[in-house]
Protein backbone atom coordinates (compact mmCIF):
# COMPACT_ATOMS: atom_id res chain seq x y z
CA UNK A 1 0.00 0.00 0.00
CA UNK A 2 1.77 3.22 -0.95
CA UNK A 3 0.88 6.38 1.27
CA UNK A 4 2.37 9.56 1.97
CA UNK A 5 3.88 8.35 5.34
CA UNK A 6 5.49 5.03 3.55
CA UNK A 7 6.80 6.94 0.72
CA UNK A 8 8.61 10.32 3.30
CA UNK A 9 10.13 7.17 5.40
CA UNK A 10 13.96 8.13 7.07
CA UNK A 11 14.48 4.82 6.64
CA UNK A 12 12.97 2.66 3.68
CA UNK A 13 12.94 -1.26 3.58
CA UNK A 14 13.53 -1.99 0.12
CA UNK A 15 15.22 -0.25 -2.70
CA UNK A 16 12.29 0.85 -4.57
CA UNK A 17 10.68 2.30 -2.16
CA UNK A 18 13.44 4.74 -1.48
CA UNK A 19 13.24 5.10 -4.70
CA UNK A 20 9.71 6.39 -4.96
CA UNK A 21 10.49 8.20 -2.08
CA UNK A 22 12.84 10.24 -4.00
CA UNK A 23 10.92 10.93 -7.14
CA UNK A 24 7.88 11.47 -4.73
CA UNK A 25 10.01 14.70 -2.87
CA UNK A 26 11.26 15.62 -6.47
CA UNK A 27 7.60 15.73 -7.08
CA UNK A 28 6.07 17.39 -4.50
CA UNK A 29 8.96 20.08 -4.61
CA UNK A 30 7.87 20.72 -8.27
CA UNK A 31 4.03 20.68 -7.27
CA UNK A 32 4.97 23.35 -4.51
CA UNK A 33 6.39 25.78 -7.04
CA UNK A 34 3.00 27.09 -8.89
CA UNK A 35 4.70 28.55 -11.71
CA UNK A 36 6.42 25.45 -12.75
CA UNK A 37 3.09 23.74 -12.25
CA UNK A 38 1.39 26.95 -14.62
CA UNK A 39 4.70 25.82 -17.24
CA UNK A 40 4.21 22.02 -16.91
CA UNK A 41 0.41 22.53 -17.70
CA UNK A 42 1.28 24.67 -20.52
CA UNK A 43 3.49 22.01 -22.15
CA UNK A 44 1.31 18.83 -21.76
CA UNK A 45 -1.35 21.36 -23.21
CA UNK A 46 0.80 21.64 -26.64
CA UNK A 47 1.24 17.72 -26.20
CA UNK A 48 -2.01 17.04 -26.40
CA UNK A 49 -3.08 19.07 -28.60
CA UNK A 50 -0.11 18.37 -31.36
CA UNK A 51 -1.44 14.88 -30.38
CA UNK A 52 -4.89 15.03 -31.42
CA UNK A 53 -4.92 17.99 -33.98
CA UNK A 54 -7.11 16.13 -36.42
CA UNK A 55 -10.03 15.47 -33.77
CA UNK A 56 -9.64 18.60 -32.16
CA UNK A 57 -9.51 21.32 -34.89
CA UNK A 58 -12.67 21.98 -36.08
CA UNK A 59 -11.97 22.74 -39.59
CA UNK A 60 -9.33 21.85 -41.99
CA UNK A 61 -6.10 24.16 -41.66
CA UNK A 62 -5.50 24.37 -45.23
CA UNK A 63 -8.73 24.60 -47.02
CA UNK A 64 -10.82 27.52 -47.02
CA UNK A 65 -13.22 29.06 -48.23
CA UNK A 66 -12.97 32.74 -49.87
CA UNK A 67 -16.41 33.95 -48.98
CA UNK A 68 -15.61 33.25 -45.93
CA UNK A 69 -12.47 35.51 -45.50
CA UNK A 70 -11.28 37.83 -42.83
CA UNK A 71 -14.09 37.14 -40.53
CA UNK A 72 -13.97 38.29 -36.67
CA UNK A 73 -13.70 35.55 -33.77
CA UNK A 74 -17.30 34.33 -33.37
CA UNK A 75 -19.38 31.27 -32.22
CA UNK A 76 -18.08 29.17 -35.65
CA UNK A 77 -14.69 30.15 -36.14
CA UNK A 78 -13.44 30.73 -32.28
CA UNK A 79 -10.31 33.02 -33.35
CA UNK A 80 -11.56 34.27 -36.69
CA UNK A 81 -10.57 33.41 -40.39
CA UNK A 82 -7.36 34.59 -42.60
CA UNK A 83 -7.28 36.49 -45.76
CA UNK A 84 -8.64 33.09 -47.62
CA UNK A 85 -10.88 32.53 -45.55
CA UNK A 86 -9.14 29.32 -43.18
CA UNK A 87 -10.36 28.72 -39.75
CA UNK A 88 -7.41 30.04 -37.63
CA UNK A 89 -7.73 27.89 -34.46
CA UNK A 90 -7.51 25.08 -36.43
CA UNK A 91 -4.23 26.62 -38.10
CA UNK A 92 -3.20 27.02 -34.70
CA UNK A 93 -3.95 23.84 -33.41
CA UNK A 94 -2.32 22.04 -36.59
CA UNK A 95 0.48 24.94 -35.73
CA UNK A 96 1.16 22.78 -32.47
CA UNK A 97 2.34 19.54 -34.42
CA UNK A 98 5.30 21.73 -36.51
CA UNK A 99 6.07 24.03 -33.41
CA UNK A 100 6.52 20.76 -31.29
CA UNK A 101 8.74 18.89 -34.46
CA UNK A 102 10.85 21.54 -34.89
CA UNK A 103 12.16 22.09 -31.16
CA UNK A 104 12.62 18.39 -30.66
CA UNK A 105 14.43 17.99 -33.97
CA UNK A 106 16.91 21.20 -33.10
CA UNK A 107 17.36 19.61 -29.55
CA UNK A 108 18.19 15.87 -30.96
CA UNK A 109 20.53 16.85 -33.18
CA UNK A 110 22.18 20.15 -31.62
CA UNK A 111 22.66 18.92 -28.02
CA UNK A 112 24.87 15.36 -28.53
CA UNK A 113 26.69 17.60 -31.49
CA UNK A 114 27.73 19.95 -28.82
CA UNK A 115 28.38 17.65 -26.13
CA UNK A 116 30.52 15.76 -28.13
CA UNK A 117 32.32 18.98 -29.41
CA UNK A 118 32.67 20.75 -26.12
CA UNK A 119 33.59 16.71 -24.78
CA UNK A 120 36.32 16.18 -26.94
CA UNK A 121 38.07 20.37 -26.25
CA UNK A 122 37.84 19.80 -22.37
CA UNK A 123 39.33 16.23 -22.91
CA UNK A 124 42.02 16.53 -25.52
CA UNK A 125 43.07 19.97 -24.52
CA UNK A 126 46.34 21.82 -26.20
CA UNK A 127 45.78 21.83 -30.02
CA UNK A 128 42.57 20.24 -30.44
CA UNK A 129 40.49 22.55 -28.04
CA UNK A 130 41.70 25.55 -28.99
CA UNK A 131 40.88 24.84 -32.60
CA UNK A 132 37.28 23.49 -31.65
CA UNK A 133 36.35 26.22 -29.13
CA UNK A 134 37.97 28.62 -31.13
CA UNK A 135 35.49 27.58 -33.52
CA UNK A 136 32.84 28.00 -30.72
CA UNK A 137 33.44 31.48 -30.24
CA UNK A 138 33.05 32.53 -33.70
CA UNK A 139 29.80 30.85 -33.45
CA UNK A 140 28.99 32.40 -30.27
CA UNK A 141 29.74 35.98 -31.18
CA UNK A 142 26.87 36.18 -33.78
CA UNK A 143 23.51 36.74 -32.62
CA UNK A 144 21.74 33.20 -33.02
CA UNK A 145 18.69 34.49 -35.11
CA UNK A 146 21.20 36.49 -37.31
CA UNK A 147 22.74 33.11 -37.63
CA UNK A 148 19.80 30.96 -38.33
CA UNK A 149 18.93 33.36 -41.09
CA UNK A 150 22.73 33.42 -42.82
CA UNK A 151 22.13 29.35 -42.97
CA UNK A 152 18.84 29.29 -44.40
CA UNK A 153 19.64 31.72 -47.06
CA UNK A 154 22.52 29.62 -48.09
CA UNK A 155 20.43 26.04 -47.62
CA UNK A 156 17.00 27.81 -49.06
CA UNK A 157 13.84 27.99 -47.33
CA UNK A 158 11.56 25.37 -45.88
CA UNK A 159 11.02 23.45 -42.55
CA UNK A 160 14.14 21.09 -42.93
CA UNK A 161 16.71 23.14 -43.54
CA UNK A 162 15.36 25.74 -40.42
CA UNK A 163 16.17 22.53 -38.49
CA UNK A 164 19.32 22.64 -39.46
CA UNK A 165 20.16 26.15 -39.43
CA UNK A 166 18.85 26.53 -35.72
CA UNK A 167 20.61 23.59 -34.61
CA UNK A 168 24.13 24.82 -36.54
CA UNK A 169 23.24 28.11 -34.26
CA UNK A 170 22.49 26.14 -31.35
CA UNK A 171 25.21 23.72 -30.27
CA UNK A 172 27.71 26.50 -29.03
CA UNK A 173 26.50 26.78 -26.08
CA UNK A 174 25.87 23.04 -25.42
CA UNK A 175 29.84 22.91 -26.18
CA UNK A 176 31.21 25.72 -23.61
CA UNK A 177 29.02 24.14 -20.90
CA UNK A 178 30.35 20.76 -21.31
CA UNK A 179 33.86 21.52 -21.87
CA UNK A 180 34.11 24.01 -18.89
CA UNK A 181 32.35 20.40 -17.22
CA UNK A 182 35.35 18.82 -18.27
CA UNK A 183 37.85 20.90 -16.96
CA UNK A 184 37.05 20.07 -13.90
CA UNK A 185 37.87 16.52 -13.81
CA UNK A 186 39.77 15.78 -16.99
CA UNK A 187 42.60 15.09 -14.57
CA UNK A 188 40.50 13.16 -12.05
CA UNK A 189 41.92 9.95 -10.69
CA UNK A 190 38.55 8.09 -11.84
CA UNK A 191 39.77 8.89 -15.48
CA UNK A 192 43.38 7.73 -14.34
CA UNK A 193 41.78 4.45 -13.16
CA UNK A 194 40.29 3.67 -16.91
CA UNK A 195 43.40 4.72 -18.16
CA UNK A 196 45.36 2.12 -16.34
CA UNK A 197 42.72 -0.08 -17.85
CA UNK A 198 43.74 0.41 -21.21
CA UNK A 199 40.90 2.27 -22.32
CA UNK A 200 41.06 4.73 -25.49
CA UNK A 201 40.49 8.06 -25.49
CA UNK A 202 37.43 7.82 -27.38
CA UNK A 203 36.01 5.20 -25.18
CA UNK A 204 36.97 7.16 -22.41
CA UNK A 205 34.91 10.22 -23.93
CA UNK A 206 31.78 8.50 -25.00
CA UNK A 207 31.48 6.10 -22.01
CA UNK A 208 33.27 7.84 -18.94
CA UNK A 209 32.99 11.73 -19.92
CA UNK A 210 29.78 12.26 -21.64
CA UNK A 211 27.68 10.77 -18.50
CA UNK A 212 28.89 12.94 -15.96
CA UNK A 213 28.04 15.90 -18.68
CA UNK A 214 24.51 15.01 -18.94
CA UNK A 215 23.17 16.37 -16.40
CA UNK A 216 24.31 20.11 -16.80
CA UNK A 217 23.39 19.59 -20.49
CA UNK A 218 19.16 18.37 -20.36
CA UNK A 219 19.02 21.31 -17.57
CA UNK A 220 19.97 23.76 -20.42
CA UNK A 221 18.29 22.30 -23.14
CA UNK A 222 14.84 22.51 -20.85
CA UNK A 223 15.58 26.10 -20.70
CA UNK A 224 16.79 26.56 -24.31
CA UNK A 225 13.33 25.47 -25.93
CA UNK A 226 11.52 28.73 -25.22
CA UNK A 227 14.87 30.28 -27.32
CA UNK A 228 14.35 27.57 -30.18
CA UNK A 229 10.90 28.17 -30.60
CA UNK A 230 11.19 32.20 -31.10
CA UNK A 231 13.94 31.58 -33.51
CA UNK A 232 11.72 29.24 -35.65
CA UNK A 233 9.09 31.18 -35.64
CA UNK A 234 11.16 34.42 -36.48
CA UNK A 235 12.56 32.13 -39.30
CA UNK A 236 9.04 31.64 -40.77
CA UNK A 237 8.27 35.35 -39.99
CA UNK A 238 10.77 36.06 -42.29
CA UNK A 239 9.16 33.39 -44.75
CA UNK A 240 12.60 30.89 -44.54
CA UNK A 241 10.79 28.83 -42.24
CA UNK A 242 7.86 26.55 -43.22
CA UNK A 243 6.22 27.30 -46.35
CA UNK A 244 2.96 28.47 -46.81
CA UNK A 245 0.57 26.34 -46.96
CA UNK A 246 1.93 24.83 -43.63
CA UNK A 247 0.22 26.32 -40.15
CA UNK A 248 3.29 27.80 -38.38
CA UNK A 249 3.12 30.15 -36.68
CA UNK A 250 5.45 32.79 -37.18
CA UNK A 251 4.94 32.37 -40.94
CA UNK A 252 0.71 32.91 -39.45
CA UNK A 253 1.63 36.56 -38.22
CA UNK A 254 4.01 37.32 -41.21
CA UNK A 255 0.80 37.16 -43.65
CA UNK A 256 -1.23 39.21 -40.91
CA UNK A 257 0.87 41.82 -40.79
CA UNK A 258 -0.89 43.38 -43.78
CA UNK A 259 -3.91 43.37 -41.90
CA UNK A 260 -3.18 44.05 -38.21
CA UNK A 261 -4.83 47.29 -38.21
CA UNK A 262 -7.93 46.38 -39.33
CA UNK A 263 -8.49 42.26 -38.93
CA UNK A 264 -6.29 42.36 -35.77
CA UNK A 265 -6.91 38.19 -34.94
CA UNK A 266 -5.05 37.30 -37.80
CA UNK A 267 -1.32 38.26 -36.48
CA UNK A 268 -2.67 38.09 -32.62
CA UNK A 269 -3.89 34.73 -32.11
CA UNK A 270 -0.94 32.86 -33.56
CA UNK A 271 1.43 35.39 -31.65
CA UNK A 272 -0.49 34.23 -28.72
CA UNK A 273 0.38 31.16 -28.97
CA UNK A 274 3.85 31.22 -29.68
CA UNK A 275 3.99 33.63 -26.53
CA UNK A 276 2.11 31.23 -24.29
CA UNK A 277 3.99 28.05 -25.41
CA UNK A 278 7.47 29.99 -24.80
CA UNK A 279 6.56 31.28 -21.32
CA UNK A 280 5.23 27.30 -20.60
CA UNK A 281 9.15 25.95 -21.59
CA UNK A 282 10.71 28.96 -19.59
CA UNK A 283 8.48 28.31 -16.47
CA UNK A 284 9.22 24.88 -16.08
CA UNK A 285 12.69 24.73 -17.18
CA UNK A 286 12.96 26.96 -14.38
CA UNK A 287 11.42 24.95 -12.12
CA UNK A 288 13.16 21.86 -12.93
CA UNK A 289 16.44 23.55 -12.61
CA UNK A 290 15.66 24.48 -8.91
CA UNK A 291 14.08 21.44 -8.05
CA UNK A 292 17.61 19.35 -9.55
CA UNK A 293 19.79 21.88 -7.82
CA UNK A 294 20.88 19.80 -4.55
CA UNK A 295 21.76 22.76 -3.01
CA UNK A 296 17.90 23.83 -2.45
CA UNK A 297 16.26 20.46 -2.22
CA UNK A 298 14.24 20.55 0.80
CA UNK A 299 14.00 17.68 3.53
CA UNK A 300 10.81 16.17 5.51
CA UNK B 1 63.82 -14.29 -15.65
CA UNK B 2 62.57 -11.48 -13.85
CA UNK B 3 58.32 -10.04 -14.88
CA UNK B 4 60.04 -6.33 -14.96
CA UNK B 5 63.65 -5.08 -15.09
CA UNK B 6 64.57 -1.33 -14.61
CA UNK B 7 67.61 0.31 -15.68
CA UNK B 8 67.94 3.95 -15.08
CA UNK B 9 64.77 5.09 -15.05
CA UNK B 10 64.40 8.90 -15.71
CA UNK B 11 61.34 11.25 -15.29
CA UNK B 12 61.81 14.86 -15.72
CA UNK B 13 59.20 17.84 -16.22
CA UNK B 14 60.30 21.11 -17.85
CA UNK B 15 60.18 24.01 -15.08
CA UNK B 16 60.83 27.79 -15.30
CA UNK B 17 64.39 26.88 -14.19
CA UNK B 18 65.17 24.08 -16.28
CA UNK B 19 64.31 20.51 -16.29
CA UNK B 20 63.35 18.83 -12.84
CA UNK B 21 64.21 15.28 -12.45
CA UNK B 22 61.74 13.34 -9.95
CA UNK B 23 63.17 10.19 -10.94
CA UNK B 24 66.96 10.12 -11.12
CA UNK B 25 68.37 6.97 -12.67
CA UNK B 26 66.55 4.22 -10.72
CA UNK B 27 67.24 0.34 -11.40
CA UNK B 28 64.58 -2.12 -10.47
CA UNK B 29 64.42 -5.72 -10.67
CA UNK B 30 60.44 -7.82 -9.77
CA UNK B 31 59.83 -11.52 -9.95
CA UNK B 32 56.85 -13.14 -9.19
CA UNK B 33 57.13 -11.65 -5.86
CA UNK B 34 55.47 -8.11 -3.17
CA UNK B 35 57.64 -5.60 -2.97
CA UNK B 36 57.59 -2.54 -1.38
CA UNK B 37 58.82 1.08 -2.10
CA UNK B 38 58.35 3.51 0.72
CA UNK B 39 59.64 7.14 0.94
CA UNK B 40 58.21 10.56 2.05
CA UNK B 41 55.65 12.63 0.12
CA UNK B 42 57.42 13.61 -3.43
CA UNK B 43 60.17 10.85 -3.33
CA UNK B 44 59.10 10.24 -6.65
CA UNK B 45 57.20 6.65 -5.99
CA UNK B 46 53.80 7.10 -7.34
CA UNK B 47 56.02 8.36 -10.56
CA UNK B 48 57.87 5.41 -10.66
CA UNK B 49 54.52 3.35 -11.00
CA UNK B 50 53.30 5.78 -13.56
CA UNK B 51 56.27 5.73 -15.72
CA UNK B 52 55.86 1.72 -15.64
CA UNK B 53 52.58 1.97 -16.63
CA UNK B 54 53.36 4.82 -19.49
CA UNK B 55 51.10 7.46 -18.05
CA UNK B 56 53.12 9.80 -16.75
CA UNK B 57 51.09 13.25 -17.21
CA UNK B 58 51.59 15.66 -20.17
CA UNK B 59 54.46 17.50 -20.06
CA UNK B 60 56.97 14.49 -17.95
CA UNK B 61 59.03 13.17 -19.97
CA UNK B 62 60.46 9.56 -19.33
CA UNK B 63 64.16 8.02 -20.10
CA UNK B 64 65.75 4.58 -19.70
CA UNK B 65 68.21 2.44 -20.63
CA UNK B 66 66.10 -0.49 -19.70
CA UNK B 67 62.57 -1.04 -19.54
CA UNK B 68 61.57 -4.75 -19.91
CA UNK B 69 58.61 -6.31 -18.72
CA UNK B 70 58.14 -9.54 -19.94
CA UNK B 71 60.90 -9.97 -22.04
CA UNK B 72 59.42 -6.94 -24.06
CA UNK B 73 61.38 -3.65 -24.99
CA UNK B 74 58.57 -1.19 -23.37
CA UNK B 75 60.35 1.40 -24.75
CA UNK B 76 60.06 0.12 -28.52
CA UNK B 77 56.54 -0.05 -28.35
CA UNK B 78 54.08 2.14 -29.73
CA UNK B 79 51.45 4.21 -27.68
CA UNK B 80 48.44 1.83 -28.73
CA UNK B 81 50.46 -1.36 -27.92
CA UNK B 82 51.27 -0.29 -24.56
CA UNK B 83 47.79 0.53 -23.64
CA UNK B 84 46.56 -2.79 -24.79
CA UNK B 85 49.40 -3.97 -22.35
CA UNK B 86 47.54 -2.00 -19.65
CA UNK B 87 44.72 -4.38 -18.33
CA UNK B 88 45.34 -7.70 -19.03
CA UNK B 89 49.30 -7.06 -18.50
CA UNK B 90 49.84 -4.88 -15.79
CA UNK B 91 47.77 -2.35 -13.94
CA UNK B 92 47.68 -0.32 -10.85
CA UNK B 93 45.20 0.62 -8.40
CA UNK B 94 44.91 4.60 -7.18
CA UNK B 95 44.98 5.75 -3.58
CA UNK B 96 41.71 7.11 -2.91
CA UNK B 97 38.68 4.74 -3.87
CA UNK B 98 36.44 8.39 -3.82
CA UNK B 99 37.91 9.89 -7.10
CA UNK B 100 39.07 7.02 -8.54
CA UNK B 101 35.66 5.79 -9.03
CA UNK B 102 33.82 7.08 -11.84
CA UNK B 103 30.30 9.27 -9.38
CA UNK B 104 27.66 8.02 -12.43
CA UNK B 105 28.46 4.79 -13.50
CA UNK B 106 27.49 1.53 -11.61
CA UNK B 107 30.40 -0.71 -9.92
CA UNK B 108 29.29 -3.66 -12.16
CA UNK B 109 29.80 -2.16 -15.27
CA UNK B 110 32.94 -0.53 -14.11
CA UNK B 111 34.71 -3.64 -13.45
CA UNK B 112 33.80 -4.98 -16.39
CA UNK B 113 34.96 -2.04 -18.54
CA UNK B 114 38.59 -3.72 -18.74
CA UNK B 115 37.01 -6.73 -20.17
CA UNK B 116 35.15 -4.48 -22.98
CA UNK B 117 37.92 -2.82 -24.08
CA UNK B 118 40.13 -5.46 -24.49
CA UNK B 119 37.24 -7.49 -26.27
CA UNK B 120 36.98 -10.99 -26.42
CA UNK B 121 34.65 -11.50 -24.04
CA UNK B 122 30.60 -12.21 -24.09
CA UNK B 123 28.19 -9.66 -22.32
CA UNK B 124 27.24 -13.56 -20.15
CA UNK B 125 30.82 -14.08 -19.47
CA UNK B 126 32.08 -10.47 -18.78
CA UNK B 127 29.61 -10.61 -16.26
CA UNK B 128 30.32 -13.67 -14.47
CA UNK B 129 33.96 -12.80 -14.09
CA UNK B 130 32.93 -9.29 -12.70
CA UNK B 131 31.25 -11.34 -10.01
CA UNK B 132 33.94 -13.58 -9.77
CA UNK B 133 36.59 -10.65 -8.77
CA UNK B 134 33.96 -9.29 -6.78
CA UNK B 135 33.81 -12.35 -4.75
CA UNK B 136 37.95 -12.39 -5.00
CA UNK B 137 37.68 -9.39 -3.01
CA UNK B 138 35.56 -10.87 -0.44
CA UNK B 139 32.55 -9.03 -1.21
CA UNK B 140 29.52 -11.66 -0.38
CA UNK B 141 26.80 -10.12 -1.96
CA UNK B 142 28.21 -9.27 -5.57
CA UNK B 143 24.95 -8.94 -7.34
CA UNK B 144 23.93 -6.03 -4.95
CA UNK B 145 27.28 -4.24 -5.30
CA UNK B 146 27.30 -4.34 -9.10
CA UNK B 147 24.52 -2.18 -9.26
CA UNK B 148 25.45 0.43 -6.44
CA UNK B 149 26.85 3.47 -7.77
CA UNK B 150 29.93 4.51 -5.59
CA UNK B 151 28.56 6.87 -3.62
CA UNK B 152 26.54 4.29 -1.99
CA UNK B 153 29.33 2.08 -0.60
CA UNK B 154 31.92 2.61 1.82
CA UNK B 155 35.63 3.89 1.99
CA UNK B 156 36.77 -0.08 2.12
CA UNK B 157 34.02 -1.46 0.17
CA UNK B 158 35.35 1.20 -2.70
CA UNK B 159 38.35 -0.01 -2.43
CA UNK B 160 38.33 -3.61 -2.85
CA UNK B 161 36.00 -2.48 -5.60
CA UNK B 162 38.87 -0.86 -7.09
CA UNK B 163 40.90 -3.81 -6.39
CA UNK B 164 38.58 -6.32 -8.13
CA UNK B 165 38.38 -3.41 -10.88
CA UNK B 166 42.29 -4.19 -11.56
CA UNK B 167 42.35 -7.84 -10.65
CA UNK B 168 39.86 -8.64 -13.21
CA UNK B 169 42.04 -8.83 -15.86
CA UNK B 170 44.91 -11.30 -13.80
CA UNK B 171 47.39 -9.06 -14.94
CA UNK B 172 50.96 -9.93 -14.32
CA UNK B 173 51.97 -7.30 -12.93
CA UNK B 174 50.31 -5.06 -9.96
CA UNK B 175 51.04 -1.77 -8.58
CA UNK B 176 49.54 -0.35 -5.80
CA UNK B 177 49.70 3.11 -4.63
CA UNK B 178 48.94 3.79 -1.33
CA UNK B 179 46.23 1.56 -1.51
CA UNK B 180 45.38 1.13 2.09
CA UNK B 181 46.25 5.46 3.00
CA UNK B 182 42.54 6.07 2.69
CA UNK B 183 41.41 3.46 5.17
CA UNK B 184 40.93 2.37 8.59
CA UNK B 185 43.52 0.20 9.93
CA UNK B 186 40.84 -2.85 10.77
CA UNK B 187 39.75 -2.30 7.07
CA UNK B 188 43.68 -2.22 6.38
CA UNK B 189 44.66 -5.47 7.55
CA UNK B 190 41.50 -6.81 5.04
CA UNK B 191 42.51 -5.33 1.87
CA UNK B 192 45.92 -6.08 2.77
CA UNK B 193 45.11 -9.97 3.10
CA UNK B 194 43.09 -9.76 -0.19
CA UNK B 195 46.28 -8.17 -2.29
CA UNK B 196 48.60 -10.82 -0.87
CA UNK B 197 45.88 -13.66 -1.67
CA UNK B 198 45.88 -12.72 -5.18
CA UNK B 199 49.61 -12.71 -5.26
CA UNK B 200 49.97 -16.04 -4.26
CA UNK B 201 47.05 -17.49 -5.77
CA UNK B 202 47.81 -15.98 -9.49
CA UNK B 203 51.39 -15.39 -9.54
CA UNK B 204 51.52 -11.80 -9.89
CA UNK B 205 54.51 -9.29 -9.19
CA UNK B 206 52.82 -6.92 -6.69
CA UNK B 207 54.84 -3.76 -6.31
CA UNK B 208 52.93 -1.59 -2.97
CA UNK B 209 53.79 1.74 -2.80
CA UNK B 210 53.28 3.39 0.69
CA UNK B 211 55.04 6.15 2.84
CA UNK B 212 53.96 3.21 5.92
CA UNK B 213 56.90 2.08 6.75
CA UNK B 214 55.88 -0.94 9.50
CA UNK B 215 53.17 -1.93 7.09
CA UNK B 216 55.78 -2.60 4.12
CA UNK B 217 57.89 -3.88 6.43
CA UNK B 218 55.60 -7.09 7.69
CA UNK B 219 54.29 -7.63 4.53
CA UNK B 220 57.10 -6.90 1.67
CA UNK B 221 59.43 -9.35 0.46
CA UNK B 222 62.08 -6.76 -0.29
CA UNK B 223 61.85 -2.97 0.14
CA UNK B 224 63.49 -0.05 -1.60
CA UNK B 225 63.64 3.35 0.35
CA UNK B 226 63.37 6.18 -2.24
CA UNK B 227 64.83 9.57 -1.14
CA UNK B 228 65.03 12.86 -4.07
CA UNK B 229 64.12 10.03 -6.74
CA UNK B 230 66.50 7.40 -6.24
CA UNK B 231 66.64 4.52 -4.61
CA UNK B 232 69.07 5.29 -1.18
CA UNK B 233 68.92 1.59 0.24
CA UNK B 234 67.47 -1.67 -0.39
CA UNK B 235 66.26 -4.09 2.51
CA UNK B 236 64.88 -7.48 2.56
CA UNK B 237 61.64 -8.38 4.51
CA UNK B 238 62.08 -7.80 8.54
CA UNK B 239 65.96 -5.76 7.92
CA UNK B 240 64.24 -2.65 8.15
CA UNK B 241 65.64 -2.14 11.34
CA UNK B 242 69.28 -2.92 10.26
CA UNK B 243 69.15 -0.06 7.98
CA UNK B 244 72.65 1.13 6.90
CA UNK B 245 71.50 4.48 5.20
CA UNK B 246 71.10 7.50 7.36
CA UNK B 247 68.01 8.11 5.53
CA UNK B 248 66.38 5.11 6.18
CA UNK B 249 67.93 5.17 9.86
CA UNK B 250 66.44 8.66 10.24
CA UNK B 251 62.97 7.60 9.04
CA UNK B 252 62.88 4.49 11.54
CA UNK B 253 64.24 6.74 14.72
CA UNK B 254 61.35 8.77 14.06
CA UNK B 255 58.50 6.41 14.24
CA UNK B 256 56.74 6.60 17.39
CA UNK B 257 56.27 3.19 19.18
CA UNK B 258 53.53 2.45 21.92
CA UNK B 259 56.09 1.87 24.84
CA UNK B 260 57.73 4.78 23.47
CA UNK B 261 59.69 6.63 26.76
CA UNK B 262 61.03 9.91 24.43
CA UNK B 263 59.58 13.27 25.20
CA UNK B 264 60.19 14.39 21.67
CA UNK B 265 60.43 12.58 18.65
CA UNK B 266 63.45 13.05 16.51
CA UNK B 267 62.64 14.67 13.40
CA UNK B 268 64.82 13.83 10.07
CA UNK B 269 67.79 15.65 9.90
CA UNK B 270 68.36 16.75 6.13
CA UNK B 271 71.69 18.07 6.32
CA UNK B 272 73.26 14.84 7.61
CA UNK B 273 72.10 13.48 4.25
Amino acid sequence: MITHEWLLSDDPETRTQARLGVMYRLARDLARNPLAMVGLAIILALLLIAAFAPWLAPYSPVDGALANRLQPPSITHWMGTDELGRDILSRVIYGARITLMIVLLVVVISAPLGLLIGTVAGYYGGWVDRVLMGLTDIFLSLPRLVLALAFVAALGPGIENAVIAIAIAAWPVYARIARAEVLTFRNAEFLDAIRMQGASKARIIAFHVMPLCMASTIVRVTLDMAGIILTAAGLGFLGLGAQPPLPEWGAMISRGRSFILDQWWVATMPGFAIVIVSLGFCLFGDGLRDVLDPKQRSRG
Amino acid sequence: MNLLSVRNLRVTFPTDHGPAEVVRGLNLDLGRERLGIVGESGSGKSMTGRAIMGLVPAPGRVTADQLTFDGQDLRDLSEDARRNLRGPAMSMVLQDPKFSLNPVIRIGDQIEEAMAVHGGLGKGARRRRMLDALISVRITDPERVARLYPHEVSGGMGQRVMIAMMVVMEPALMIADEPTSALDVSVRGQVLDILADLVSRRGMGLILISHDLNMVARWCDRILVMYRGEIVEELAAGGLYDAQHPYTRGLVASLPTIDDTRDRLPVLDRSAL
